[in-house]
């Protein structure tokens, strides 16, 4: 079996006619195999995406399709629950930059701006720091019905009262701007909705906590 | 270096081998990671845990197999002067073709490897096997070789990530040890990789290799 030796010569004509014939097969059977997994990639990420509204909004409820809203320069994926034809919640697709690159969250924020829950979408943070704030429990459940009317969307350590993962302060603070900005989306959305709506709260609270370094 | 190295496997595989031993030898004499230390970019990033370290191993392995059988079958007619680049074109479209099947079939798998994925085809164990096994071999002979490779190459990595995912977050396969705590996280991180790469190689070569 061993020892076949490498046949054929090199040619101009050969060397093209080889490298392009490998080319077209190999370009046919990718183009394939792409038709024929584009649909269940495309329905893979749209359960993935269900799933992530589906797990920071109330479970009863209608729930829009896509929509886009821009606020202080950058551009949000929202989604929003009606129930009786009125909103009563959004899912915002909340973008900030934290340690290791972009940190991409859904959270849902009711209409009276308490944040029902928040998962994360993405992210690129440090093993075992920063990447807790995927999985750790006591980090995660502190967002469940964080009402932003009564709490500060801040880390302790610049004075609000977000608890931050142990030694991951700068991942914390992303994931609490993140929070922050889709908190604030949710305030502006809804002071459009219902522009009569007088005292639409604002992100007020969140700058005086800033002051209170300790 | 990894020229010297192919050079040394070359010579190796001057001499016959029965089919069994195409396969082990893979596993043992020629593991890629602990013996011939190749494919380290994969082996060093992936490793957080043992069930990434699995994955990518098996990701790997699916491409040596078929890469391996689909070069050695075409190798007789690839002229020499373009065999590199075609070997290439060949292992990019499995590489390909698996990123594809597992973003749609185990997206949460491709969730954690996706980065890596496309990085197999510059894996220099894929390319190494195609150059010094496949394109001399048949069929038959270069898939068992792909076969035995990759396998060492997961159980590799599988261990690797294991030690890894024990020290940094003691837990293993994903089961956390109950009631304990965070371990070391420098095990986690791109250190500890090195940190345990380097005595598992110590132990593998002296324990096992030699017998």
């Amino acid at each position: 079996m061993g020892g076949r030796s490498m046949a054929v010569k090199s040619n101009l004509t050969n060397m093209v006619l080889c490298l392009f014939t490998t080319c077209l097969v190999c370009g046919a059977i990718l183009a394939g195999v792409y038709a024929l997994t584009a649909a269940p990639i495309a329905e893979t990420s749209a359960k993935i995406l269900r799933a992530s509204i589906g797990a920071v909004l109330p479970e009863e409820g209608e729930l829009s399709e896509p929509q886009e809203a821009s606020l202080a320069g950058q551009t949000y994926e929202y989604y929003t629950l009606k129930q009786d034809d009125e909103v009563v919640a959004y899912a915002v697709k909340s973008t900030v930059v934290g340690f290791g690159g972009p940190l991409t969250l859904m959270v849902g924020v009711t209409s009276d701006g308490v944040v029902y829950n928040t998962s994360v979408l993405a992210h690129s943070e440090t093993p075992g720091l920063g990447a807790k704030c995927n999985t750790d429990e006591k980090f995660m459940a502190q967002w469940k019905g964080f009402d932003t009317t009564e709490k500060i969307l801040s880390v302790k350590k610049d004075g609000g009262d977000v608890d931050a993962i142990t030694a991951s302060t700068i991942t914390s603070r992303a994931y609490t701007q993140a929070v922050a900005n889709a908190v604030a989306l949710a305030a502006s959305l809804k002071g459009a909705d219902e522009a009569d709506d007088a005292d639409d709260q604002d992100d007020d609270d969140k700058d005086e906590g800033g002051e209170e370094n300790d | 270096m990894l020229m010297t190295r192919m050079m040394m496997t070359k010579m190796k595989e001057e001499k016959k081998m029965t089919k069994f031993q195409l396969i082990t030898k893979g596993l043992v004499k020629d593991n890629p990671t602990f013996v011939l230390l190749l494919g380290m970019c994969p082996t060093l990033a992936t490793t957080t845990s043992a069930i990434n370290g699995l994955s990518m191993g098996l990701a790997t392995l699916f491409v040596l197999v078929l890469s391996n059988m689909v070069i050695s079958a075409i190798a007789p007619v690839v002229p020499d002067k373009v065999h590199i680049p075609v070997y290439i074109v060949v292992i990019a479209t499995f590489v390909t073709l698996l990123q594809l099947l597992m973003q749609a079939y185990v997206p949460d798998i491709y969730a954690t490897l996706g980065l890596f994925i496309p990085l197999i085809v510059v894996n220099c164990i894929v390319l190494g096997r195609a150059e010094a096994f496949a394109s001399k071999n048949s069929v038959l002979d270069s898939a068992l070789d792909g076969i035995g490779v990759g396998i060492g190459f997961t159980v590799s990595l599988t261990v690797l990530g294991l030690v890894r995912e024990l020290l940094g977050s003691l837990s293993a396969f994903g089961w956390k040890i109950p009631g304990t705590g965070d371990g070391m996280l420098a095990f986690v991180m791109a250190p500890g990789a090195f940190l345990c790469l380097g005595y598992l190689m110590v132990l593998f070569n002296k324990y096992i290799a030699k017998k």
